[in-house]
């Protein structure tokens, strides 16, 4: 199976470790084999491992070191962060996301949805078992 | 960001006597890990430079120098003189980096593994911010590439945090993705 993700000018990268951890930031330019300048309009352009970083499929078209705002322009041209959204690994960290924003009481509500969602699907199930017999 | 390395500047002189009231005043720039050793190397290498030491020698100032900008990358020449095993050898090391401390630290780094050679060992003659054209190893000159391409291979999965990591794993990581 050949790469899909390769490293390269304009690669949209999400950030797994340290202070920057869960943004999803651009790669602007390499350093060398370890590191590259990463930027997004919400940080400072800064040096970041590659070991920080997990590639996405989204890649925007960028040159080298652009101007924050020639990039920022370029985020939005590509629709980077609906495409994020909407992409499995994207939603799954929303998801993720809100789980982890609920308090007890809305946790009860997802056990109680999920009973009763589980209870439906039961007696619908016994239903076509029952036509089948 | 943290450097290990700091690049000051260091002014100093001799004690002004009646003879020489007043003398040459020598500035430098080099690199220590805080300002206390900084003071101390600059006296390492006035002495040997000049007729001045630190017993009738007085500092002028010392400031440190920060890097102007600190978020594009260069490629920076080091030349280097350091003392091995057996005797005294110059060299030049070229590193891309976005900040000059960023590259010394990369030097001392690679000095101290390739060469078992530590920081008191090792002089820095001169550093110079290099041009593409005029970049001579290749592995500086294969990122000069703005078509740049190439995968990540060995990919670990790492926990978010340091808090996070553990030692034992219940399955095998997969390493591609």
């Amino acid at each position: 199976m050949p790469f899909r993700r390769y490293v390269e000018i304009g690669r949209v990268a999400l950030v797994n470790y340290g202070p920057q951890y869960g943004k999803l930031v651009v790669i602007v330019d390499v350093i060398d084999q370890n590191r590259a300048l990463i930027d997004s309009p919400t940080i400072v352009r800064t040096q970041i491992n590659f070991k920080r970083l997990s590639l996405t499929d989204i890649k925007i078209d960028i040159s080298r070191n652009p101007l924050k705002k020639e990039l920022k322009a370029a985020i939005d041209a590509a629709d980077v962060h609906n495409k994020w959204d909407s992409s499995s690994w994207g939603r799954k960290l929303i998801v993720q996301k809100r789980r982890a924003a609920l308090n007890d009481f809305d946790r009860f509500k997802v056990m109680v949805a999920r009973i009763k969602r589980s209870s439906l699907i039961k007696k619908e199930m016994s239903k076509l078992r029952k036509q089948k017999a | 960001m943290s450097f290990r390395f700091h690049q000051y500047q260091v002014v100093g002189r001799a004690l002004p006597t009646p003879t020489n009231e007043s003398p040459k005043i020598y500035r430098m720039k080099l690199w220590a890990t805080n300002e206390v050793r900084a003071k101390s190397k600059f006296w390492y290498f006035l002495r040997k430079l000049k007729k001045v030491k630190k017993s009738h020698g007085q500092m002028l100032a010392i400031n440190e120098i920060f890097e102007k900008k600190p978020t594009t990358i260069k490629n920076f020449g080091i030349w280097v003189r350091y003392q091995s095993r057996t005797g005294y050898h110059n060299m030049y090391k070229e590193y891309r980096d976005i900040t000059l401390n960023g590259a010394v630290e990369q030097m001392y780094d690679e000095m101290a593994s390739r060469h078992r050679v530590r920081f008191p060992c090792i002089q820095i003659i001169k550093t110079a911010t290099v041009p593409v054209a005029l970049c001579k190893r290749e592995n500086t000159k294969q990122f000069h590439d703005s078509k740049i391409k190439f995968p990540l291979t060995y990919r670990k999965i790492r926990p978010p945090s340091r808090k996070l990591k553990t030692t034992y794993k219940a399955s095998r990581p997969n390493t591609f993705v």
